[in-house]
């Protein structure tokens, strides 16, 4: 996504419901699996679809079974 | 006595065509079955040329060619391995042939997921008008769309159908725990608290009643379609519509195989009553909670979490495969289902390799972390979709596992082999050999029956009621010995 709209996503997200959402206990090993995820995130960053807005917005499926 | 456990899944995948929200996701659904299926001649020639079929790519590419009828029809097909690939509502549904093992089920379910990718593919290289697909295995498109991901097994009919709304009821409940593939945001009606929040499963927001036949809306937890596609009889087919879908390996395979153990035990008798008070509202309240300390309230009086819960099925589990049905698989799954809850005990985050609900929570967890994004951010909702792209290059499940972050119980051989090869211990085996060796002849197919068209004045109808007889045991010299469907029908009815 281009960074000017990226920024503007994340002013207007800001602050919001943070709390509610998920909390895992830390672990001891925390600094071990706080590199171990920087690896993937630098693995994922090259795949992730570029709009994310836009790719999310248009993903609207008929309900099935 | 218990009898033994048949399963299935059936899987709806989502269809979308990436910045073109237009497209007709039915004709797409369409095109994708009537290509790959057009591709398996092909497929099959190289195969009886011994052409190795590694490769996706093991197919040769018609460039340019219009959409056929059968492309704008409803696809509805029977592949080589024994399973149903067709178009329900607006998707794409993959049904795995019959297995008789929790880890043969695994390796079919993941098939399924290789042969959407290989259709995407024979689709981009053959159909340039088509607009580029892109295939979720999930059950959610976040805006209160739900599609399902059934499970199938095979139960005696004389067990009471209470005593399975009864004891299934709690356990599916709590289940969520370790079946969940996680999801961002709640879907629901009745609660616009947290519109952000985590929670542990795709489906909860969509189970409205306790039992029910409908699938579609007021879907209930348990569900009563009987088509037991079997002799009714003697067998229920249990048509599990509650589960997510699965990428996880360990947790797929702990959902199919701790419910088989669940519900031998029903059927034997050997549970105790954990009946909920409300199985609707701790449904929602079980997958809502990522800290696993809600607790549900059974009509005994008691109050437990769905940990606790799942602890009282373990150890009656363990006891019931200890005294009546010690078999290998059954005692890999209960050291599972140990391994498993005692990590969701101590420390979830240890099982980011087997479960998809914390895989996913992790990734979300480190994008908020370093980025500093809020649980709102549209990167985040992303991450959550594209986390089940079946593309092994996209697909965020797939980009962990390929780098080794996930735990794998199949190989990749036995995934690619489950695309054209069926279980060898069911009556799928007979089904997708007839599929293979007489493709012309096969008028049609069903789970229970194969109508063979022999050129004979008559077509005729193989009934295949036991879902245990056709098996390779049972079958395999016979095939060889029939070149033709005549010749097979005249061995079976002479």
């Amino acid at each position: 996504m281009p960074e000017q709209e990226q920024k503007r996503i994340q002013k207007k997200g800001g602050g919001e419901a943070d709390d509610d959402a998920g909390q895992v206990t830390s672990s001891s090993k925390a600094s071990e699996l706080k590199e171990e995820m920087d690896d993937i995130l630098d693995e994922i960053d090259s795949v992730l679809e570029e709009n994310a807005e836009e790719f999310v917005k248009s993903y609207v499926q008929k309900g099935g079974e | 006595m218990a009898i033994p456990k048949v399963i299935g899944t059936e899987t709806e995948y989502g269809i979308a065509a990436v910045g073109q929200p237009d497209f007709n996701p039915v004709l797409s659904s369409s095109m994708l079955i009537s290509s790959y299926a057009g591709s398996l001649r092909r497929i099959r020639w190289d195969y009886e040329d011994e052409s190795p079929l590694r490769d996706a790519r093991g197919f040769e590419p018609v460039t340019g060619r219009e959409l056929s009828d059968e492309d704008l029809g409803l696809a509805n097909v029977i592949l080589p391995n024994g399973a149903r690939y067709y178009v329900d509502h607006a998707h794409p549904e993959y049904s795995t042939p019959e297995c008789l093992s929790p880890r043969s089920l695994v390796i079919h379910d993941k098939a399924g997921e290789r042969i959407l990718e290989r259709s995407l593919a024979i689709v981009a290289a053959e159909i340039p008008s088509s607009p580029a697909l892109a295939i979720y295995k999930n059950n959610s498109d976040g805006k209160g769309n739900s599609y399902g991901t059934h499970e199938n097994y095979l139960v005696d009919r004389a067990t009471p159908f209470g005593d399975i709304v009864r004891d299934l009821t709690p356990f599916f409940v709590s289940r969520q725990i370790f079946t969940g593939a996680g999801k961002l945001g709640l879907e629901a009606q009745w609660d616009e608290r947290g519109k952000h929040v985590f929670q542990l499963t795709q489906r909860a927001d969509f189970f409205e009643t306790e039992v029910g036949l409908e699938t579609t809306l007021k879907r209930p937890i348990i569900n009563t379609r009987d088509e037991p596609h079997a002799d009714p009889e003697r067998y229920r087919r249990l048509h599990v519509i509650v589960g997510d879908a699965n990428l996880c390996e360990v947790a797929l395979f702990l959902k199919l195989g701790a419910t088989s153990i669940v519900l031998k035990m029903i059927e034997d008798a050997f549970l105790p009553d954990f009946s909920l008070v409300n199985p609707v509202a701790a449904i929602h309240d079980v997958s809502r909670d990522v800290s696993l300390t809600a607790q549900v309230a059974l009509t005994d009086g008691r109050k437990m979490t769905a940990l606790q819960l799942q602890w009282e099925y373990l150890e009656l589990a363990r006891k019931y495969v200890d005294r009546e049905d010690d078999t290998s698989e059954n005692r890999e799954v209960v050291e599972r289902w140990e391994g498993v809850l005692r990590g969701l005990e101590s420390d979830p985050r240890t099982l980011s390799g087997q479960l998809d609900w914390v895989a996913k929570l992790r990734l979300l967890e480190g994008y908020r972390e370093r980025d500093g994004l809020a649980w709102s951010d549209a990167k985040l909702r992303a991450i959550d979709l594209q986390y089940h792209d079946v593309r092994r290059d996209r697909g965020l499940y797939h980009r962990l596992a390929n780098s080794g972050k996930v735990e794998r119980l199949t190989t990749d051989e036995q995934v690619e082999r489950a695309i054209m090869e069926p279980p060898e211990d069911t009556r799928a085996f007979f089904r997708g050999r007839c599929i293979s060796k007489y493709p012309d002849a096969i008028a049609a197919a069903s789970w229970d029956s194969l109508i063979l068209d022999t050129g004979r004045d008559a077509l005729q109808r193989i009934p295949m009621r036991e879902p245990l007889r056709g098996t390779r045991a049972h079958v395999e010299e016979l095939l060889d010995e029939c070149e033709d469907a005549a010749a097979l029908v005249d061995r079976l009815t002479g």
